[in-house]
């Protein structure tokens, strides 16, 4: 009982990190169907500014999380601008490809800069741990949950309640329409990155900080683990991604749990599969409702 | 108000519009009929923006919007319902009004106007919090025509706002499009309803196959042998 327990706190910490993660891949996918392999990596970026940031600037930890997200968010943008946007109205696998090969630049730049080594990230946050009836919860488990629910709940508001979250979703129904409406997609698409980028950012530092490590390919295991959660949730459903991230990280320390943490990663990708085998819309995703 | 001149539009290879010339003078409701295919829809979207056309010239207020943004010209003064309605599924009925506001930047403005379509629509006011896709096909059409409202436009364009409908929403779009009308928005009406079209219109052009093959008052063509054989189901005397 109280390893289960355990493996539930570690979980839903790791699993805040997914699903923030996937809120980026579903919101960016929802709106221009890209399946953005180069996000993992905006979350790479986003905790190598932590790093840079903690140690150089002597940020705290909310100075570091705030500026991570802001530079993400830029990044994101800018590659959508730079990468994406002139493929606009090209077949959609070559947005794809070209998102692989941004994947890539900016594990191999980010390597070539600074590094391929990994390095520790700066505790900016003394660990310590709480127990309660002998299970125990560190205070970064707490800070992780907390912020990224803070987020997840500004995101809804973000979404739901103003007229640039409005007018994505708009967008993500019915480009030409928002454009009758005098919408200008393009606007759009660039709040979606740099909404789902500063998301990612904002996970990296956090991870950075629960896992004490950080190198330039550290993107691209829980890049393919959000993107699993997004597709778990149903691809394009803000919500599903949120609870897909969760479940994907208790799956995941779940498995560990058990003893089989060899298979954690392997375990993850069954899932996709079965997923897209038994229930390929997700479980919050639309069925096919395609309009004639 | 609107002056299309030698307008050409292709999809790839393939000439949609050829050639084709028509006007709107403020005030009008002009109605562009023709049968499916014929290419009604592409003049419209080209109007709006959507489109670049191969050449022509679309003046608007005297002015050359041909390659202006689409976001442009709705801020310009003139909105489309486009066909099939596109309205915003998922968002509520208030959620699809309020983007048909986004680019006026004055708040009051918006919330005016937004009085008004519900005055214009009122089962759009009884319906606000629900998702757009659950409205019937009839209220989906007001939905589309009270959202481009909301952007106040000079001049509005319809495309085929009676498809699919029953009858009795026929009549009641009809007699909506003529009050808009009324209270001083210029109408360009696109319909395969002929009949209808040409009754509340001032002018018509009828369209065949990319270009313009006659044009008139609403009347004339309403009597004329050629509309009424071609488009309006009435067997020539013999
Ligand atoms: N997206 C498209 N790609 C290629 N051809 C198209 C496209 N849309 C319309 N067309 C063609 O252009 C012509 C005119 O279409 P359209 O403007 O929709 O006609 P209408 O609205 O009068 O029914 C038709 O022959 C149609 O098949
Ligand atoms: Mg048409």
């Amino acid at each position: 009982m109280q390893t289960m327990m355990q493996q539930m706190i570690n979980g839903l910490s790791l699993g805040s990190i997914y699903a923030l993660l996937a809120l980026g891949y579903t919101m960016v996918y929802g709106i221009i169907k890209l399946i953005n392999f180069a996000h993992g990596d905006i979350y790479m970026l986003g905790a190598f500014w932590g790093y840079y940031a903690i140690n150089y600037l002597h940020f705290g930890f909310v100075g570091a999380l705030l500026s991570a997200m802001v530079m993400a968010s830029l990044s994101g943008v800018l590659i959508e601008y730079l990468a994406y946007r002139p493929l606009r109205n090209s077949p959609r696998i070559a947005a794809l490809i070209t998102a692989i090969g941004v994947s890539f630049f900016l594990e191999n730049g980010m390597s070539f800069l600074f590094g391929a080594n990994a390095r520790n990230f700066p505790q900016v946050i003394t660990t310590k741990t709480y127990y309660f009836f002998g299970v125990g919860i560190s205070n970064v488990q707490l800070l992780i949950l907390f912020t990224s629910l803070v987020l997840m709940v500004l995101l809804q508001f973000i979404i739901k309640q103003t007229t640039m979250g409005k007018a994505m979703r708009a967008v993500a129904v019915d480009p030409q329409a928002a454009q009758l409406v005098g919408i200008n997609p393009d606007h759009v698409i660039s709040f979606t990155f740099a909404l789902g980028s500063a998301l990612a950012g904002a996970a990296g530092v956090m991870i950075g900080l629960y896992y004490n490590s950080i190198d330039p390919l550290m993107g691209m295991v829980p890049g393919i683990k959000a993107f699993v959660a997004a597709v778990v949730g149903g691809i394009g459903s803000v919500p599903g991604a949120a609870v897909g991230g969760f479940l994907i990280g208790l799956l995941e320390t779940g498995v560990q749990a058990i003893g089989l943490s060899a298979y954690k990663d392997a375990a993850v990708y069954l899932v996709l599969i079965l997923m897209l085998v038994v229930l390929p819309a997700g479980l919050f995703g639309k069925r096919q409702r395609e309009k004639v | 108000m609107l002056e299309v001149k030698d307008l050409v539009v292709n999809y790839g290879g393939i000439q949609a519009v050829k050639d084709v010339s028509f006007r709107v003078n403020t005030g009008e409701v002009v109605a562009l009929i023709g049968a499916n295919g014929a290419g009604k829809s592409t003049i419209l979207k080209t109007i709006s923006g959507l489109l670049r056309p191969r050449s022509g010239t679309i003046l608007y207020e005297d002015k050359n919007i041909v390659g202006m943004a689409a976001a442009k010209i709705v801020k310009m003064g003139i909105s489309q319902v486009p066909e099939g309605r596109h309205i915003f599924a998922g968002l509520t009925v208030s959620e699809n009004l309020q983007m048909g506001a986004f680019g006026l930047k004055d708040k009051q403005a918006a919330s005016d106007q937004l009085a008004v379509v519900y005055d214009r629509f009122p089962v759009l006011k009884e319906r606000l919090n629900q998702d757009a896709a659950t409205l019937s096909g009839g209220e989906q059409q007001m939905l589309a025509m009270g959202r481009a409202l909301m952007a106040r436009p000079k001049l509005l364009l319809l495309d085929e706002p009676s498809m699919g409908l029953s009858p009795i929403f026929i009549q009641e779009i009809f007699d909506i499009i003529t009050k808009i009308n009324e209270q001083g928005t210029t109408v360009l009406l696109i319909e395969q309803n002929a009949k209808q079209a040409l009754a509340i219109a001032n002018r018509g052009y009828v369209l065949a196959s990319g270009t313009v093959k006659l044009t008139g008052t609403g009347a004339e063509l309403l009597a004329n042998p050629a509309v009424q054989a071609t488009y309006l189901g009435v067997q020539p005397a013999t």
